[in-house]
């Protein structure tokens, strides 16, 4: 279990992460949710010991991590932003190495031999880490944190530059994880916090403005109202059609002849309105092909608007400290 | 502690330095033993440990500038700082694994006793006290190369660093030459290593000459962990 109170950082004028509080309980995925400089990074080197805080303080299992650095530091598996990786070492002896610094009572090989292939990179075992590809340094990375089996598993943004599949990949091991470990991930991404995480944590410039189930928050951030719709057909036409509909506030040809003959259209509803049934019944009216219907994913920033605009925690004040000012930080 | 001493030991040897300081030593030390000892028909070695002192001054660095610098710029240091061991654990890991490679090197002295020994009687006690003296000497500067290693991200300034603090404590005595006796003369004389290391290679090998070179040596590294202590209120 994870405490985290109050935990304010700050880097001479510039406060990086500004009174955080949250909990992660046992056998919990907690996505961490923030769009660049958001103060995710810190937040967890300062969880892991690898930084002090300013104020506040983190509590892992019980033990605080600046009173008892050693023993919580024992129970904790960080993948840091960047995989800590000797390049010069293969990656036997690496893992071998990492088991030993953290002093490691499993029996060695078997233990091991678990982890790669649990993250499967048993086939680059022999492989010096510096020649290794990007996807293969985050296994190894991932594979790193998971030595000495710790209760609490702590991924800065575990999924980065792996391929498709392979991020499939990943995060169905988190998930695994999940059952028994106590993990942190912290990602820029909504759909995949979604897709592994329990709870969902949003952060943004250094504050949380969000902190709820993953199921609520995704309902309430869901957007039924804005659709993206392909049909055959002239769109001229097609667009006079959807605008017809009571709820609609917008109908927009984001391109014609995606396909011969097929346009696409970005459809804007009122807050709220689930227009789908009604675009898919005018269209067969009408007998245009409807070939494709999916909700356009929200970006950070729509949700961060709809956070601050729907005030959909009832907390006013928390919304408006974390979101005054532009997102000066987002990439 | 014992993970990394081990880990960076090897990696002196998975990279060309390790050899390559080995052998600037080795014939550094043969050209100098050549020179002084076998050239001019002395046994007498004081010479020859002497000259290393300038040598190492300037390679000892290239040694240690890589321990702490690299990993702060390949963020290893993330690995090493959250995993369950102590800071100094980490500083003296790191430490041992330079200076066991340094005292792989200053063996070669005493095998130089035993080739003169074929030719020669020789003075033992002189040799192994300088031995002795090499040793403590490289400890010193195996501690501020870690130490200014631990500052900087750059390898480059790591070693330029710990070379300039290894003239400022040759320079040291040199002042010491300059001031009139007196107080400061005493405290600057007391504190100069050059000097206590000129004293153990003409023989004079004394108990507050070994406590005086611990203690520097402890420094450096006692200000290394501070050093890392502090980065993470930085
Ligand atoms: N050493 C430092 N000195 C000064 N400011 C810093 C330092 N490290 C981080 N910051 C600032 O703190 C803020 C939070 O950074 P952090 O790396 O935690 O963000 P993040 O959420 O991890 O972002 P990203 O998604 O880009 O990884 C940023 O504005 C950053 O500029
Ligand atoms: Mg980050």
């Amino acid at each position: 279990m994870i405490e985290v109170q109050n935990l304010t950082k700050r880097y001479g004028a510039k406060t990086a992460v500004d009174r955080v509080s949250f909990k992660a309980d046992e056998s919990e995925i907690l996505g961490f949710l923030g769009p660049n400089g958001a103060g995710k990074t810190t937040t967890m080197n300062i969880l892991t010991g690898y930084l002090s805080s300013t104020d506040g303080k983190a509590v892992i299992n019980g033990v605080d991590i600046l009173e008892e650095p050693l023993k919580a530091k024992k129970m904790i598996g960080y993948l840091p932003e960047q995989p800590p990786l000797y390049l010069d070492m293969t990656v036997e002896e690496y893992l071998k190495f990492v088991y030993r610094l953290k002093k490691c009572k499993l029996p060695i090989n078997s233990h091991l031999n678990e982890i790669c292939d649990l993250v499967k990179i048993t086939d680059v075992k022999k492989r010096v880490i510096k020649n290794l590809s990007k996807g293969y340094k985050q296994r190894v990375g991932v594979a790193q944190a998971l030595v000495g089996n710790p209760p609490v598993l702590i991924l800065d943004e575990p999924t980065v530059g792996l391929d498709p599949k392979q991020i499939i990949e990943i995060r169905t091991l988190i998930k695994k994880l999940g059952k028994n470990h106590t993990v942190i991930l912290s990602s820029h991404i909504l759909s995949e916090v979604q897709a592994v995480c329990d709870r969902i944590v949003i952060i943004n410039r250094g504050r949380i403005v969000a902190d709820d189930s993953s199921e609520k928050l995704v309902q309430n951030l869901s957007a039924d109202h804005k659709l993206v719709v392909r049909a055959e057909g002239n769109p001229a036409e097609i667009k006079k059609l959807l605008s017809s509909i009571p709820d609609m506030k917008e109908v927009r040809i984001n391109r014609e002849n995606v396909e011969p003959g097929v346009s696409e259209f970005y459809l804007n509803a009122k807050d709220g309105c689930d227009i789908r049934r009604e675009v898919s019944k005018r269209l067969a009216s009408r007998n245009y092909p409807l070939l494709m219907m999916k909700s356009s994913e929200l970006t950070l920033e729509e949700i961060f608007l709809k956070i601050t605009t729907g005030d959909m925690y009832g907390h006013a004040d928390r919304i408006e400290a974390g979101m005054s000012g532009k997102l000066t930080d987002k990439a | 502690m014992f993970a990394i001493f081990r880990r960076e030991f090897k990696a002196y040897f998975t990279s060309p330095l390790g050899y390559v300081f080995l052998a600037i030593f080795y014939a550094f030390s043969g050209l100098f033993f050549w020179l002084f000892s076998l050239d001019m028909g002395s046994t007498d070695m004081s010479n020859v440990f002497l000259m290393m002192f300038m040598v190492l001054m300037v390679f000892v660095p290239l040694l240690t500038m890589r321990l702490l610098a690299d990993d702060k710029k390949q963020k290893t240091d993330q690995l090493t700082l959250t995993a369950p061991v102590s800071l100094f654990s980490i500083v003296f890991g790191k430490f041992l694994s330079a200076y066991v490679i340094f005292a792989i090197g200053v063996a070669i002295m005493p095998i130089y006793g035993f080739v003169m020994s074929i030719f020669a009687d020789v003075s033992w006690l002189p040799i192994w006290g300088n031995t002795v003296g090499l040793l403590l000497l490289g400890g010193i500067f195996v501690a501020d190369g870690l130490f200014v290693s631990s500052l900087t991200e750059n390898q480059m300034i790591a070693a330029i660093g710990s070379f300039f603090i290894n003239l400022v404590i040759l320079l040291l005595n040199t002042l010491v030459n300059q001031i009139p006796s007196g107080f400061f003369r005493t405290v600057f004389e007391s504190i100069s290593v050059y000097s206590r290391y000129n004293e153990i290679t003409n023989g004079i090998f004394s108990l507050s000459s070994v406590i005086f070179f611990l203690s520097v040596i402890g420094i450096f590294l006692f200000l290394t962990v501070r050093v890392l202590e502090k980065k993470r209120w930085a």
